[in-house]
């Protein structure tokens, strides 16, 4: 049984180890800046997760084997209480490699959160109400309009479903669309809102992922760093259309981006 | 064993001491007040409970790779459908199987004789316990039957998702009866953990101090005093959000509408659901692993006539983790909307948390080196625990670090992470338990050949199902869809999908091997001696079963601590707890 | 099965007897409290009983504790309103009805009246164990009724909590109107259920006196019942001041 269970663990940890070093399946290629650095500090733990676990594995599966008993030959166990030399060291080196790893993590943290959008970035508001995205560009003014949840009508499209308030002035150059559409190479904020329950904000190629909770806006930043449409889903468990709450970000260049805005605001006259 | 005058049937909270064992079926098997009856009472409910949740998983993976299949007697399961399904397994698997049976099973029976005690500290209400975790339970099953049927929020109910009637189908009543179960549930787990503790630390035998006690007494304890200090706060978050459902209060419900139609709630914080919930929430799978951790160091240093490695060690592990369980609750907060600030924070201790885990498992890698392993089928699920701990635990640390989680958050990566520790590894536990502790309750042995069949099927199975999840999870495949139709990138993972679906099957299939085993060797199994072991615990020193009083009037009287083998010298390679001949020899 | 020579030469087997002493300063260092045939004496029932109590009042608190943070959050916490997209705080503290006041003089009182109730019990306990023969009548704790007595002060405690949410549902605030009242029912209204738990512990005590059950076990029970009456007097105290200075 020894011999099986050594057997049974090492091909577990032989095919495993396969498709962790293969690669099979893998993250989507990284098309924002951020995405270099997280892939980065991602490869670095899988590495070392890696070894933890093909190290583990095949020493129980080896020791499981070598001190099976075997029977009136084998010699007694060896009556030990521990080693607290061996205690403390692998205590401290898997404190250092654990808090280490995390540590190094820390600066993408900083630039991700802790720091707000620059000054200049194109600034989206990305609302979320069961099942559907929808984004909103502030205009020539700079300024978002005031939303009434009185006046949501979502049959009346984008305007509606957000319940923009027609009576105040920010409102007249807002556009909203079903698609969101960035320029390249610039720092986008999206503020995050919800009219319901909590939702989520995920672009996988963007590494960018943020909860949309009702009461709050919160403020995000990513920079696009390629030209392409990316996929987004709704990543928190928000209702029964939850599985199809997704959507499209086109990434354009700046030229684009402006033609398209223009257009926009032209369609509204 | 005289008959006692004081404290005998009295419905009082004062301590029980040994009487006359009870008569009349009622007494005996129904409301027994006997730790040994209750303890296989919730062994029972366990039993049931993870069976329902079985079933529930395996239609969860039907339709995740065969939407459409139009099933035999439930007919279509529309997405609101597998989502109530994926909630009532959630809920099921993590109350009524994983906090029931290694605590509320296998501690009842074990925790007083493996102290030398005759029973529970305060056996009426270890009864009351029971019957109420068991009424949590209906109250829980009868969610499916109701108007709206079973809720879909998912086992941890985000408000206002959980909060708001009109906000999906179950969530009217279904939810309501979702949180009075929980709640209910709450009540029975306090009631059981008041027991644990105080007899643990008010009625171990002479000689049996608190380091002399077998590492699963502590996990036992410890288990309980994070219950104590978390149920509190769960039953805290389940009253606020019975009272914005129903009461119109907005604790946790902001402005806002659903479809387009105002709720009537304003001000209220999604986040305070989270915080209250998750501070429950983690020590609460704490409670799930931390008894099968006690158990598998007690089988690996029986199985491999050894002691335990490091037993300070463990010890010190099984406190600083359950102390730690509470300072690290916001790592399944990170991409809520909380400050990056205490991410960062919980992020640190998140860390330190992986620091005693890894202390145990070297340790029981050391119990295992320059021993003489016996594989009986306890053993088995011990070695395979470890095992699936140490692949479960790997995923930890970068769902810890919030720059991963960023992108890992809410994907299938979670799901294998939890999975593997708590739905195979803590059920390993479980089943290892089963295994070696069967003779002592039943008085028969299991049968060997279909334990080691059920081990192979289940471990390898366990695996194929689970292992796969991480790069599903890192091919960005999101959790709680109840179908992957609609989203172009899902599609890469389909074959993946299929592979665990139908590793799902056989897996599950195997588990009958189980069932069949454990019904047929109540009855037919070869007759069991009172030591099958040769392990050197207190049960082992009792009669195949217990009697009533757990020690036949014996007062028992230790002498040594519980890993007492291959002692150089000894005439055999265990010492017993309670040997004094050898223990007095004592340098 | 080899028999064991005290003269054998071989080292004697160094059994680790695992730590007898230096070691976390729990109860007891395993000495099981009994005496006579599997009878725990009155001493081990009450230091049995009061560590169940002592462990039982920790989920209580940990429930208050948790009440407590939601309502420090929630006071503190401004949420978005759409209409402005400014962050605002909806917090309009309550008054309390000064009838409550009234109630905490009472509930006070009831826990004096309660301490003498343990104390008057534990002495008849004693009393009677020097002569266990004997049947000890129903008023063997002396004349004064101080456990009925602590009985109706607490039913006119609650009675008294009743009242004052008349009170408040009069002036406008009820359990939905804002998140300052919700608190104010919650915290008395879980308090109140908590009592009233007392309430009964004290009835099945007054019960057993009418039984005839042995005062040893009546003492236990009033003790027991006592500190955790006294507990949800300071408990109360507590959600007083909460309530009227963290407005």
């Amino acid at each position: 049984m020894g011999l099986v269970l050594l057997v049974v663990i090492w091909l577990i940890t032989l095919v495993g180890s396969y498709f962790i070093i293969a690669k099979t399946w893998w993250l989507p290629v990284g098309a924002s800046a951020a995405a270099a650095g997280i892939d980065h500090h991602f490869t670095i733990t899988y590495i070392l997760m890696g070894a933890v676990f093909i190290a583990a594995q095949l020493a129980l599966g080896w020791f499981a084997w070598k001190y099976r008993d075997r029977g009136a030959g084998s010699r007694q166990a060896e009556y030990s209480h521990g080693n607290t030399t061996l205690e403390v060291v692998w205590t401290v080196l898997t404190v250092i490699l654990f808090v280490g790893m995390n540590l190094a993590s820390e600066p993408i943290w900083s630039s991700e959160r802790l720091q707000g959008a620059h000054p200049g970035a194109v600034q989206v508001e990305v609302t979320a109400m069961q099942f559907a995205w929808y984004f909103r560009y502030a205009g020539p003014d700079g300024k978002f309009g005031a939303t009434k949840p009185e006046l949501e009508d979502a049959s009346l499209g984008g305007a509606g479903a957000l319940g923009l308030d027609p009576a105040d002035p920010a409102s007249k150059d807002d556009v909203i669309s079903g698609v969101m559409v960035v320029p390249v190479n610039r720092e986008i904020e999206v503020i995050l809102r919800s009219h319901d329950v909590i939702h989520s904000f995920f672009v996988p190629a963007m590494r960018f992922k943020q909860d949309a909770v009702p009461g709050l806006a919160i403020h995000m930043h990513f920079t696009p760093i390629q030209t392409g449409d990316y996929e987004l889903a709704c990543a928190e468990l928000c209702g029964l259309g939850h599985y199809k709450m997704h959507g499209i970000v086109k990434v354009v260049s700046d030229q684009e981006f402006s033609q398209w805005l223009a257009a926009q605001e032209a369609e509204k006259q | 064993m005289a008959g006692g005058t004081g404290g005998g049937e009295a419905i009082t909270m004062v301590s029980h001491d040994a009487h006359a064992a009870p008569q009349g079926f009622i007494r005996k098997w129904v409301f027994s007040l006997d730790h040994k009856v209750i303890g296989i009472q919730y062994f029972f409910l366990a039993l049931v409970a993870v069976f329902t949740g079985m079933f529930l998983s395996l239609l969860m993976r039907i339709h995740l790779v065969w939407p459409n299949a139009h099933l035999p007697i439930l007919g279509d399961i529309k997405p609101e459908t597998y989502l109530s399904l994926l909630t009532m397994h959630g809920t099921i698997m993590v109350f009524f199987v994983l906090t029931t049976a290694p605590q509320g099973g296998f501690g009842n029976y074990f925790l007083p004789i493996q102290i030398g005690a005759p029973d529970m500290a305060f056996p009426v209400l270890n009864m009351l316990s029971f019957w109420t975790t068991f009424l949590g339970f209906v109250v829980l099953v009868a969610a499916f039957f109701v108007t709206g049927g079973a809720p879909l929020h998912g086992w941890t109910g985000y408000a206002p998702l959980s909060a708001l009637q009109s906000a999906g189908p179950g969530e009217g009543l279904g939810a309501d009866l979702w949180i009075i179960s929980i709640a209910i549930f709450c009540i029975g787990a306090l009631m059981g953990a008041l027991n644990f503790i105080t007899t643990t630390l008010d009625m171990r035998a002479k000689g049996m101090t608190l380091m002399r006690m077998p590492l699963t007494c502590w996990a036992w304890f410890i288990t309980a005093i994070l219950g104590l200090l978390a149920f509190g706060v769960l039953l805290s978050a389940g009253i606020l959000l019975l009272m914005d459902r129903n009461l119109g209060t907005s604790f946790f419900v902001p402005l806002g509408t659903v479809n387009g139609v105002l709720t009537g709630h304003k001000g209220g914080s999604p986040l305070l659901w989270q915080h209250l919930f998750w501070f429950f929430g983690h020590p609460e799978v704490y409670i799930a692993i931390l008894p099968a951790m006690g158990l598998c160091s007690q089988l690996l240093s029986v199985f491999s006539r050894k002691p335990i490695f490091g037993y300070k060690a463990m010890v010190y592990a099984i406190m600083a983790i359950g102390f730690l369980g509470f300072m690290v609750w916001g790592h399944h907060m990170f991409m809520s909307g909380m400050s990056p600030y205490s991410a960062f924070a919980f992020s640190i201790m998140t860390m330190g948390i992986g620091v005693p885990s890894a202390i145990k498992t070297f340790n029981w890698l050391g119990t295992l080196w320059r021993g003489r392993i016996r594989f009986s089928s306890p053993m088995l699920f011990a070695i395979g625990f470890v095992s699936l701990f140490v692949v479960g635990g790997i995923s930890g640390p970068f769902l810890a670090q919030p720059v991963l989680d960023i992108y890992l958050h809410e994907t299938f990566f979670v799901i294998a992470h939890f999975h593997l520790i708590m739905g195979v590894a803590s059920i390993f536990g479980i089943f290892a338990a089963t295994y070696y502790w069967f003779p002592k309750m039943f008085g028969r042995m299991m049968n060997e050949t279909l334990a080691k069949t059920h081990f192979l099927l289940t471990f390898i199975g366990a695996y194929c199902i689970f292992m796969p999840m991480h790069f599903s999870g890192m091919a960005a495949l999101l959790r709680r869809y109840s179908q992957y139709t609609e989203v172009a990138w899902m599609h890469k993972t389909d074959g993946l999908n299929h592979f665990i679906t139908y590793a799902a099957f056989v897996t599950i299939a195997s588990q009958f091997i189980f069932l069949f085993n454990l019904f047929w060797s109540m009855f037919k199994g070869e007759k069991a001696v009172d030591n099958p072991w040769e392990a050197t615990t207190l049960e082992w020193t009792t009669a195949t079963p217990p009697p009533h009083d757990n020690f036949g009037g014996i007062t028992p009287v230790v002498y040594n601590g519980p890993y007492e083998y291959s002692v150089p010298g000894a005439p055999k390679d265990f010492v017993m707890q309670t040997d004094a001949q050898v223990g007095a020899k004592k340098h | 099965m080899a028999s064991f020579s005290t003269t054998a030469t071989l080292d004697e087997p160094r059994v680790s007897r695992g730590n007898e002493g230096g070691s976390p300063p729990f109860f007891g260092g395993g000495d099981d409290g009994r005496s006579g045939p599997g009878v725990p004496d009155y001493r081990t029932r009450l230091r049995r009983a009061r560590l169940g109590l002592l462990v039982a009042l920790t989920p209580v608190l940990m429930l208050f504790v948790s009440f407590t943070s939601a309502y420090v959050v929630r006071q503190g916490l401004p949420t978005l309103d759409p209409r402005t997209n400014q962050l605002v705080r909806d917090w309009i503290p309550v008054k309390l009805p000064a009838l409550l006041l009234v109630n905490t003089l009472v509930l006070l009182i009831s826990s004096v009246g309660m301490e003498l109730a343990r104390r008057q019990t534990k002495l008849a306990s004693v009393a009677a164990t020097a002569k266990p023969s004997q049947t000890v009548p129903a008023n063997a704790e002396g004349k004064t009724p101080w456990l009925a007595m602590t009985i109706a002060l607490g039913l006119l405690f609650l009675l008294g909590q009743w009242m004052a949410w008349k009170q408040l549902a009069a002036s406008g605030f009820y359990v939905a109107t804002t998140p300052s009242s919700s608190f104010v029912y919650l915290l008395t209204g879980a308090h109140a259920v908590h009592l009233m738990g007392g309430v009964v512990a004290l009835l099945v005590a007054g019960f057993f006196a009418l039984l005839h059950r042995s005062v040893a076990t009546r003492s236990i029970v009033v003790d027991v019942a006592g500190w955790y009456w006294h507990f949800m007097a300071a408990l109360w105290v507590y959600i007083l001041l909460l309530l009227e200075f963290a407005r």
